[in-house]
């Protein structure tokens, strides 16, 4: 056995002041891998793909220069996807609504869960191409089909999280409100729905997010009506535009990931105060 | 041996009172037998047994959280403090809200509320954190809010699932003070459990002790010290005789799970 060997440990030294190093911390683990990322980018641009191949994928320079430098097409790649955003936007509310209502009423009364989960499963189930046809013959092309798109895409996410959410209330709690006589009312409307909004707004996130891919896929399947971003992508890749489809699939990447934020940013307003949510330290 | 109260001096209206009272689970578990307790006003009854006992069942069973299978209780169940083991704050609440909760389920008006409230707050000693939320405070802290909730409506009868296991030895023993303190002020009758032998005498003035699963009563124990009492208590040798004598019991009661 070897003998102990005690040893001084000073304070830990520190070079930068604390605020700049957590900064650090936080930016430059997602650059080093933007670098490889973009590395890897530029090798399947160059190595992989020679000669006239090329023009199947831009390198990331020529989407800056050709892409979001040519203002005409740029324009038009936003105009899409305003409209693709105010599509999801409107099957995001419905799927907020019909999410939560469905959700409330199934943690509340059993048989209604047992109703409707399975349709509930099915329907995220369904390939979504599958559906394209049926909803475009039903409903024709237009703004209420993709609207339709979107709310299939979110509402999932919506109404597991909710029923989660509702129905994580301690037992504890529960047993307060059984000793203090509340109605069904109060102890949903007090302890069960404040309780459940973390979970709410963690599936709030997920379907924003969907309901924007939903957006942008029905209009990439129906190929018709009101141009949004998926018909701007089919159209640059039928021109073999390698620069502009990729900048079309950036505005929609970038747009998906503000959504993301800005329901982030509600969640911490929300529910930020008090919640401490897994794996944060502390408040 | 069942224990009937034997009634202490100046012991007030009845609060609680179990009689032969059993509990069997659907499953066939039987997790309480034959319990004969009362509890009056002025008197703060603790109970100590084994882990897995049914202590709390019992608890739940007064409280109709929870039916039994056999014998009679008698409680008013209109207003019943019940501290939880665990604060059971709710986390959106801030400390105000949390003790505002109670009355507020028995739609009292906004002014009265507030006023329950503020009271309470004051008595368990968390003015100034009125506007705090739960995961700001210390466990204590959180403890302390949750009697100030249980307080505001002045139950005539507290019962207390282990509501100190899980704070340091320190603000426990600070707690079992102020606990003690409130008793005497109000005069509400209590029926406590815990693990904490010296917990128990230092608070009560009766400790039962119970055994192990099928819970029932093997002893009871009169704690002659008067109130209030002072901390130094727990070094006197008659005090921890006592402790001895319940321990002695205890040990007892839970060997008999092995038979």
């Amino acid at each position: 056995m070897s003998e102990l060997r005690p040893r001084r440990y000073g304070p830990r030294p520190q070079t930068l002041p604390g605020r700049s190093r957590r900064l650090a911390a936080v930016v430059v683990p997602p650059l080093i891998l933007g670098a490889i990322l973009t590395g890897v980018w530029y090798y399947a641009s160059y190595v992989w793909l020679r000669g006239r191949r090329r023009v199947l994928l831009a390198p990331p320079h020529k989407v800056i220069t050709d892409g979001f430098g040519d203002s005409t097409h740029l324009g038009e790649i936003l105009a899409a996807a305003g409209r693709s955003g105010d599509v999801a936007l409107r099957g995001l509310i419905i799927a907020i609504l019909i999410g939560l209502t469905l959700a409330t009423l199934m943690s509340q009364w059993r048989s209604v869960e047992r109703a409707v989960w399975p349709y509930m499963i099915s329907l995220q189930a369904i390939p979504i191409l599958a559906m394209v046809p049926v909803i475009a013959l039903l409903f024709d092309t237009g703004k209420t089909s993709r609207i339709i798109v979107c709310v299939i895409f979110s509402l999932f996410p919506m109404v597991v999280n909710a029923l989660f959410g509702l129905k994580s209330a301690d037992q504890g709690h529960h047993d307060l409100f059984t000793l203090n006589n509340a109605s069904r009312w109060t102890r949903l409307t007090k302890l069960l729905i404040p309780g459940a909004m973390p979970a709410v707004f963690a599936g709030l996130r997920i379907s924003a997010s969907l309901a924007l891919i939903g957006g942008i896929v029905a209009d990439f399947f129906f190929g018709r009506g009101q141009v949004g971003l998926g018909q701007m992508i089919v159209r640059f890749k039928s021109e073999t535009n390698s620069p502009l489809t990729l900048t079309a699939i950036a505005v929609a990447c970038i747009f998906g990931v503000i959504v993301f934020l800005v329901f982030s940013w509600i969640e911490r307003r929300v529910v930020g105060r008090w919640y401490v949510s897994a794996g944060r330290n502390g408040p | 041996m069942a224990e009937r109260s034997d009634q202490p001096a100046g012991g007030g209206d009845l609060a609680l009172a179990f009689h032969d009272v059993g509990m069997t689970f659907a499953d066939g578990t039987e997790a309480v037998r034959d319990v004969t307790v009362d509890v009056r006003r002025g008197e703060f009854v603790t109970i100590v047994g084994p882990s897995g006992c049914g202590k709390s069942t019992l608890l739940r069973i007064a409280a109709g959280l929870q039916t039994h299978s056999a014998g009679e209780v008698v409680v008013d169940r209109s207003r019943i403090g019940y501290v939880f083991q665990d604060p059971t704050l709710l986390p959106w609440r801030t400390v105000r809200q949390n003790v505002e909760l109670l009355p507020q389920l028995h739609g009292m008006d906004k002014a009265t509320r507030r006023r329950l409230a503020d009271e309470a707050i004051a008595t368990v000693g968390l003015a100034g954190f009125e506007q705090h939320y739960p995961k700001t405070l210390s466990g204590g802290m959180r403890m302390r809010c949750s009697l100030a909730r249980s307080l505001t409506l002045r139950p005539p009868l507290f019962l207390f699932d282990e509501p100190f296991g899980a704070v340091d030895e320190i603000t426990r023993e600070r707690l079992n003070d102020e606990t003690q303190q409130l008793f005497q002020a109000e005069r509400f009758a209590g029926l406590f459990i815990t693990h904490s032998i010296s917990e128990a005498v230092y608070m009560s003035t009766r400790v039962l002790v119970m055994s192990a699963r099928p819970g029932t009563i093997t002893r009871g124990f009169t704690v002659p010290f008067g109130y209030p009492r002072q901390p130094e208590l727990r070094f006197e040798a008659s005090f921890a005789d006592l402790c001895h004598e319940i321990s002695v019991e205890l040990r007892e009661a839970s060997a008999g799970a092995g038979r």
